[in-house]
């Protein structure tokens, strides 16, 4: 596809990529607009999908600049007063409502890591070891299908699962115990969200874990079990090592996002817990700015999580460069 | 895409090896088994229980005090109570709506776009597709976002949920990743015989992806059908509210349904079969695409990112 049609009919086998660079030979002597008659259909399919892209990421993006502003929505970004950096004190004032989301903010990633993060290792472990491939399948249809629904309707189930008029209530009192309190409350809040992330994405984060597991050499079993390694041993000394790579990688991606954790899954609670408990940076951004009225400090606020986060995967990136990992990318 | 091949047996010295790895043993066996039945009715029992509730009959309901496992009879009063006009049926009729122009406008745009970026001799080529591969990158911020849409002019309307989410950059450079797969032979050999870039796209590049575009198409689908925050987000009008938002006010916050929300007149059967109701309705169409996305996702979408 690199030369005129002449040439090319005169080179009915043409080697494709000689140079092996993924690149054709350079064309000479093309100016900018003979590329562009040439082009023009190419870059047309293209358009209308780059404009989405530019202007609800891109442009969007600038829009960051209010952090910068006394933002007022009647006065919009070109007349709203600049304040320099004034909207980002509240990090560093000790205000008790942005500490309090920051708190629970890294409190949930926390709790996430270290209950959320193993759960599909553990289970795509057990599902590997199964010997009946139809079992395996059947298991993993079930346990896929809490992925594909949306948080409405998982918080909407827990409730109706564990809700006061709830299943488990119901049935407990039928049996003449105790209800339990679970919905609402604050104290077993956090149980309540981690188990809702683990009930919604443990069967599917399985996917990946699987996908490498299947990739690792039948060999290294073999040789290990003729050297006497029993099936534990054999997870132990060929199985997570193996595994090694694709965990690194999702914890720096995990890291990279520790500052927005379920968004969607805590606003949709709040009412029913209060703020003090499920406010997070994200919520805190949402109900101050859009619905508060405080665009610029929230702006800020949200622009500081996003560099952040930033920072924090291309550093732990480097951390597992200097470990000896892959990471997510080399520069 | 791992399970396809059947284990190698091997008797060896040292017992049965099944592609290496010795048999389980009896305890073992068991405990997973125990273990995989409860993780599977974790899962499925709750669906049993709303599906249950929400046909069961009113009486049975009220006596249980809410939630029923197994319903004494079918009744579909509820059904027919919030699909016969009101709030329900006017979410439901828009949900239906954006998801079905924002699917096929995600399908246009994502497939145009995939196609664009694998023409790596084009000008400019390099930059486009930074450009999408950047963006994935970052996420601008809800506040930002929600100045776009609102200097647009999209707010209460119902492009501002399928327009802003319409092209996932993801999504594009796996349909990509499909295109600069095929084998660039036919291509040339059809521009020989005087195809167009249109044409290519049209005949050639379309209905071969056909696979790939299924898999992202059923994606976007259930994107569009499950987004709830745009939507609460940019609509503060209730009457374009899609089934999510009619959700969380009825179902979640439990915000009592009247008769007058349901242009019914007769007396309504109890408010927890009409909230099971809602719930089965939103979730039935996952539920029918599941299998399709079920037979492709893993195959399809991974190998797909992974090569791009």
């Amino acid at each position: 596809m690199t030369a005129t049609r002449e040439a090319r009919a005169s080179t009915p086998t043409p080697t494709p990529d000689p140079t092996g660079t993924g690149r054709p030979a350079r064309r000479e002597s093309q100016g900018f607009w003979a590329r562009l008659r040439r082009d023009h259909p190419v870059l047309l399919l293209a358009l209308p999908g780059i404009a989405v892209v530019i202007v609800f990421q891109y442009v969007a993006l600038g829009g960051n600049v209010i952090a910068f502003q006394d933002y007022q929505p009647y006065l919009g970004i070109g007349r709203s007063l600049w304040v320099g950096f004034e909207n980002f004190s509240i990090l560093f004032s000790g205000d008790p409502e942005f500490l309090n989301a920051l708190r629970n903010t890294l409190y949930i990633t926390l709790l996430q890591t270290v209950f959320v993060f193993p759960a599909p290792i553990i289970l795509a472990l057990l599902l590997n070891s199964l010997v009946s491939n139809k079992v395996k399948q059947a298991v993993q249809s079930v346990l896929y299908l809490p992925h594909f629904l949306s948080w409405v309707i998982v918080v909407a189930v827990f409730q109706q699962m564990l809700g006061g008029a709830g299943m488990i209530n119901n049935f407990l009192r039928s049996h003449g115990w105790a209800g339990v309190d679970i919905i609402g409350n604050p104290d077993a809040f956090y149980a309540l969200i981690t188990s809702q992330v683990i009930w919604k994405d443990t069967g599917w984060a399985t996917i990946l874990f699987l996908a490498v597991l299947s990739q690792i050499d039948r060999s290294l079993y073999e040789a290990s079990a003729m050297d006497g390694a029993t099936r534990w041993r054999q997870i132990w000394h060929v199985t997570l090592p193996g595994m090694k790579p694709i965990i690194v990688l999702l914890l720096i991606l995990k890291l990279g996002d520790s500052l927005s954790v379920g968004f969607e899954q805590l606003l949709l609670q709040q009412q029913a817990v209060g703020r003090d408990v499920s406010e997070v940076l994200d919520t805190y951004v949402y109900n101050n700015g859009v619905i508060g009225g405080a665009w610029g400090v929230s702006a800020a606020v949200g622009l500081v999580k996003g560099l952040v986060g930033l920072v924090l995967v291309l550093v732990a990136n480097k951390i597992a460069h200097l470990l000896g990992e892959e990471g997510v990318y080399r520069a | 895409m791992s399970t396809i091949t059947t284990p190698r047996r091997r008797k060896t010295g040292r017992g049965t090896l099944i592609d290496g790895v010795p048999r389980p043993s009896r305890v073992e066996s068991v405990i997973k088994a125990i273990v995989l039945t409860i993780a599977c009715g974790l899962v499925i029992l709750p669906f049993v229980g709303i599906i249950s509730t929400s046909l069961a009959p009113a009486e049975q309901v009220n006596r249980a005090g809410g939630f029923v496992l197994l319903p004494e009879g079918i009744d579909l009063t509820a059904y027919a109570s919030i699909l016969t006009g009101g709030v329900v049926t006017r979410a439901l009729l828009v949900s239906v709506g954006v998801t079905a122009v924002g699917t096929v406008l995600s399908l246009t745009l994502t497939a145009m776009l995939g196609w664009a970026l694998s023409r790596r001799q084009t000008m400019g080529n390099r930059q486009l597709l930074l450009l999408v591969l950047v963006s994935l990158l970052f996420n601008p911020g809800i506040i930002p976002s929600y100045l776009v849409v609102q200097q647009l002019g999209m707010l209460d309307t119902l492009s501002a949920i399928i327009v802003p989410t319409a092209v996932s950059a993801f999504n594009v450079i796996v349909v990509r990743a499909f295109f600069v797969g095929l084998p660039q032979e036919v291509m040339d050999s059809a521009r020989i015989d005087g195809a167009g870039e249109w044409k290519l796209f049209w005949y050639m590049g379309l209905p071969l992806a056909r696979p790939v575009l299924a898999v992202v198409g059923l994606f976007y689908g259930v994107g569009y059908w499950n987004a709830f925050f745009n939507a609460m987000l940019y609509l503060s009008d209730s009457s374009l509210w899609p089934l999510q938002l009619v959700l969380r006010t009825y179902v979640v916050d439990g915000t009592q349904l009247g008769a007058q929300d349901l242009g019914a007149e007769a007396s309504l059967p109890p408010q927890t079969t009409i909230q099971m109701a809602i719930l089965v309705i939103s979730i039935i169409p996952i539920l029918i695409v599941y299998p399709f996305l079920q037979r492709h996702f893993a195959k399809g979408m991974l190998t797909g990112a992974v090569k791009g």
